[in-house]
């Protein structure tokens, strides 16, 4: 299938999808549906480098993270232009702010690519090992760093006021709904357009053999950098729309390690080596996970979620994509 | 005054280090001679401390006893835990990727059992020397902070004699560097990575001890040390004991003075800072090889 | 006589306290036909990884093409012409057989040729190279299933798919029956006619003196001979070095 045809493919399904999901007429399903579209978001991005190229990143919260709090520095700025700003500039600035929230998931995009980007330079000439190290590194410093910025709240958190309802699609949540839709098909379809492409080769040899696939004229610390800018920054634009989402941001919940393994989780249960996997992952643990925390607890989901991991990096390394594959394979041998 | 507090930060911060010389020692087996990213250890540790809780408040056992009475079982464990690492991904030659994320599991599922178990309340134990402290000169040395750093250091040392003098401690050294010609001396590879990875779950147990009687403890308490640790063994140099030590000194007495002087909160970030800096400066450490 | 194609200048590269070479000076000139040979540990493969960039060398200088090589990485050396096979197989397992020929084309071979390289180009180019290893049959097998045998023709086609000026192929024999060392160099000579320079590394002295030009000796990081092979291996010092003094 050609990349335009799948991109099409993707829109209608996500259109019948918004569609059904209006006729039901209850707000919480859009809640729901967007918790399980930001793992599949997550949970490709990290694929990309995880899956594609075999470098762990443990800072997944921290590139989410990113993308939240500059949404909540640009909503402060625009919330106090008078105190920031010289007067003759404030009309002007006043029919700019507040940033729309697309273009926020842009700036937050740009912002969580370029860490990554700066992170890979540092760490990714040494083993696989200490980038993996690095990257949790990351997330605890900048969340530090975070805490004690009051500017965006520190620990004290921010609120975040959206609008109650938009144009076109009623109640707000829809229209975040919509968004992060968006950026579904966005994510899935970079995953499948890196699979298909020469840069999918270059990544899957630096996962098999780094020395291998430079004596082979593959240039891999490029390629690294090429996947951690991607990754990070397909992971911030995921973390943009958030404050909108739940109106209020603190570190300790922005950084939570649940998004870390989350979005390790996701790919390596439903299969790492294809761009369906992590949604495939996404959409079930999402679920359970919503599942669990309303009828349980959020801690029992979180620890299911933690033996899934263990059990199937054990078991089933390749997922259920591997699954499903090698039983396909013995039917055609049957 | 100023002076008073930074030397009694700098006190505090070389008593710190010295357990977390104790913490890092088990990394600095599995990581830095094994090759195995073990960053589920301070899950360990909390297990520890969580084990050393409860004795310590429904038998009145000392905690440090409760640690060492529990050494074997934390042996066996990380025993039976390599076992199932060696199987799953050493044998298949997958250790990056997938034990990292079996690890991160690891820890991740401990965690969440403990805060199953006993909820977010911090919990502490009783001891005669938690409380006071030694007053010299102008310095204080709290005993809570002294005693576990005296102990870490006999552990330390202990472990030190073990790796550099015992048959079993000098092939775990070899393991790394040449297990083929261990195998050429009729030593099973596997068994020795067996025994060292068991002895630096152990060494857990008795971290664990130390960390309760430091401070109070809630399960999320581990996350802080994952960066003190590999911090630690990154600065140390990967493989040397004299290393860790040193290094971790450093790192005490840094997060002491960062910590008195720009608050705790920045505490977190002092350890990865280090981290950071290490790899991008000499990755292979102060001591490495 | 025409510039040399590869020249190494005093190279040194140390391991911690251990020397691995010691200033060790080779001329290759384009066309040669080149045995590299030397007991166990003599650093031959350390020679190698310094001359193809996987290892950082000390002191010395390696030039190729009249081109400098120091500081270039490992990819930029192979793009310039500069192929090696490694003494252990290490083919891509995630891929198949195929796929592994496919990934040179794609990042060296394509680079060059200063456009891409069309999908229908490169399946072609697979398979002839496939063809001339006797591997075509298992195009799209897994790495996993081929013989040992099999993997040291996959290591070399993959080396020469980068289509190379020089070709260094490190102990690409060991473990063949005589006449599979016989196919192997019959084919590395096939591949010396059409143009490519090649230094062969092994230790199966009859492999190695049919195919030689020239013979190099290294003992202990350091050459010890280097000139026609039947001259060579009368030297008192080489005898010496294979059969301990």
């Amino acid at each position: 299938m050609r990349t335009p045809v799948f991109i099409l493919l993707q829109i209608a399904v996500a259109t019948a999808l918004y569609f059904i999901l209006r006729a039901a007429d209850n707000d919480y399903l859009f809640f729901l549906g967007y918790t399980v579209l930001e793992f599949i978001v997550l949970a490709t991005a990290w694929n990309i480098l995880g899956g594609y190229c075999g470098y762990v990143n443990f800072g997944s919260a921290g590139f989410f993270a990113i993308g939240a709090y500059t949404s909540v520095f640009f909503y402060t700025v625009g919330q106090s232009l008078e105190d920031l700003f010289p007067e003759n500039l404030v009309g002007p600035l006043q029919s700019v702010f507040p940033l729309p929230v697309p273009v926020l998931v842009v700036i937050g995009g740009i912002v969580a690519g370029l860490v990554g980007l700066g992170t890979g330079y540092l760490t990714l000439r040494l083993r696989g090992v200490f980038f993996a190290i690095a990257t949790l590194a990351l997330s605890v410093v900048l969340q530090t760093f975070v805490l004690n910025w009051s500017f965006v709240g520190g620990s004290r958190g921010a609120y975040i006021i959206p609008p109650d309802k938009v144009p076109i699609f009623g109640p707000y949540i829809q229209y975040l709904f919509v968004l992060m839709l968006a950026l579904v098909i966005l994510s899935l379809t970079c995953a499948r357009l890196i699979e298909r492409s020469r840069l999918g080769y270059g990544f899957a040899t630096i996962r098999d053999d780094e020395l291998a696939a430079e004596a082979c004229g593959v240039p891999t610390l490029r390629l690294k950098l090429i996947a951690t800018t991607l990754s990070g920054a397909l992971m911030g634009m995921a973390g943009a729309p958030l404050p909108f989402y739940i109106g209020y941001v603190e570190p300790g919940s922005a950084f939570d390690l649940s998004y870390a393994v989350n979005s390790i989780a996701m790919p390596m249960i439903g299969g790492t080596t294809s761009w369906a996997g992590p949604m495939i992952g996404a959409v079930l643990l999402g679920t359970l996970q919503q599942i669990a925390t309303v009828t349980i607890s959020s801690a029992v989901n979180l620890l299911i979620v933690g033996l899934l991991l263990i059990g199937f990096v054990i078991v089933a390394p390749s997922g259920i994509i591997g699954l499903w594959q090698g039983w396909m394979r013995r039917r055609k041998e049957a | 005054m100023e002076l008073n507090l930074l030397l009694n930060a700098v006190i505090a911060g070389l008593l710190l280090g010295g357990f977390y010389a104790a913490v890092t020692a088990g990394i600095s087996i599995s990581f830095g001679m094994l090759d195995i990213v073990n960053i589920g250890h301070p899950a360990f540790i909390l297990l520890g401390s969580y084990i050393a809780y409860v004795v310590n408040v429904n038998l009145g056992v000392d905690p440090i006893v409760v640690s060492i009475i529990v050494l074997p079982a934390f042996y066996f464990l990380g025993a039976f835990i390599y076992q199932i690492y060696y199987v799953s991904f050493e044998k298949r030659g997958q250790e990056s990727l997938r034990g990292l994320a079996f690890f991160f599991g690891v820890l991740f599922v401990t965690e969440v059992c403990l805060l199953l178990i006993f909820g977010v309340d911090y919990r502490s134990v009783n001891a005669t020397y938690i409380g006071p402290s030694l007053s010299f000169a102008h310095m204080e040395f709290p005993l809570r902070l002294l005693v576990p750093c005296f102990v870490s250091l006999i552990m330390f040392a202990a472990l030190q004699i073990f790796l550099a003098r015992t048959f079993i401690g000098r092939a775990v050294m070899a393991v790394s560097q040449d297990p083929t010609a261990l195998r050429l001396m009729a030593v099973d590879p596997t068994r020795i990575k067996r025994i060292a990875f068991g002895i630096s779950i152990a060494t857990a147990s008795m971290a664990g001890a130390f960390l309760i009687i430091i401070q109070p403890v809630i399960p999320s308490v581990g996350r802080d040390y994952i960066g003190r640790i590999f911090a630690i063994c990154v600065l140390g140099g990967l493989g040397s004991l004299p290393g860790t030590l040193i290094a971790a000194l450093l790192l005490g007495v840094i997060e002491s003075i960062t910590s008195v002087f720009y608050g705790p909160s920045w505490a977190p970030a002092v350890s990865f800072g280090i981290l950071l800096l290490t790899l991008a400066v000499k990755p292979s450490g102060l001591l490495g090889r | 006589m025409s510039a040399p194609l590869l020249q190494v200048r005093q190279l040194g590269k140390r391991f911690g306290g251990f020397v691995a070479l010691d200033g060790v000076d080779i001329d290759v000139a384009p066309g040669e036909r080149i045995g590299l040979i030397g007991p166990n540990g003599s650093g031959k493969s350390t020679l190698v990884n310094c001359i193809c960039g996987t290892l950082r060398n000390e002191t010395g200088s390696v030039t190729f093409s009249g081109e400098k090589m120091d500081g270039l990485i490992a990819h930029e050396r192979t793009r310039r012409g500069l192929a090696r096979s490694f003494q252990l197989p290490r083919p891509f397992m995630s891929m198949t057989v195929a796929d592994n020929i496919r990934v040179p084309l794609l990042y060296t071979v394509a680079f060059r040729v200063g456009h891409h390289v069309s999908k229908a180009e490169a399946d072609d180019r697979c398979m002839e190279l496939l063809k001339l290893v006797a591997l075509d049959a298992k195009a799209a097998r897994n790495p996993r299933d081929l013989t040992q045998v099999e993997m040291r023709k996959l290591e070399l086609a993959r080396a020469m798919a980068a289509e190379p000026k020089l070709l260094i192929a490190d102990e690409s024999m060991a473990g063949l029956s005589h006449s599979e060392v016989e196919d192997i160099v019959a084919l590395l000579i096939r591949l010396n006619e059409s143009g490519i320079t090649i230094i062969m590394i092994e230790h199966i002295m009859r492999a190695v003196m049919s195919f030689s030009q020239r013979l190099v000796v290294l003992v202990s990081g350091k050459k010890i001979a280097d000139g026609k092979p039947d001259d060579v291996i009368k030297e008192r010092e080489v005898i010496g070095a294979y059969l301990g003094q």
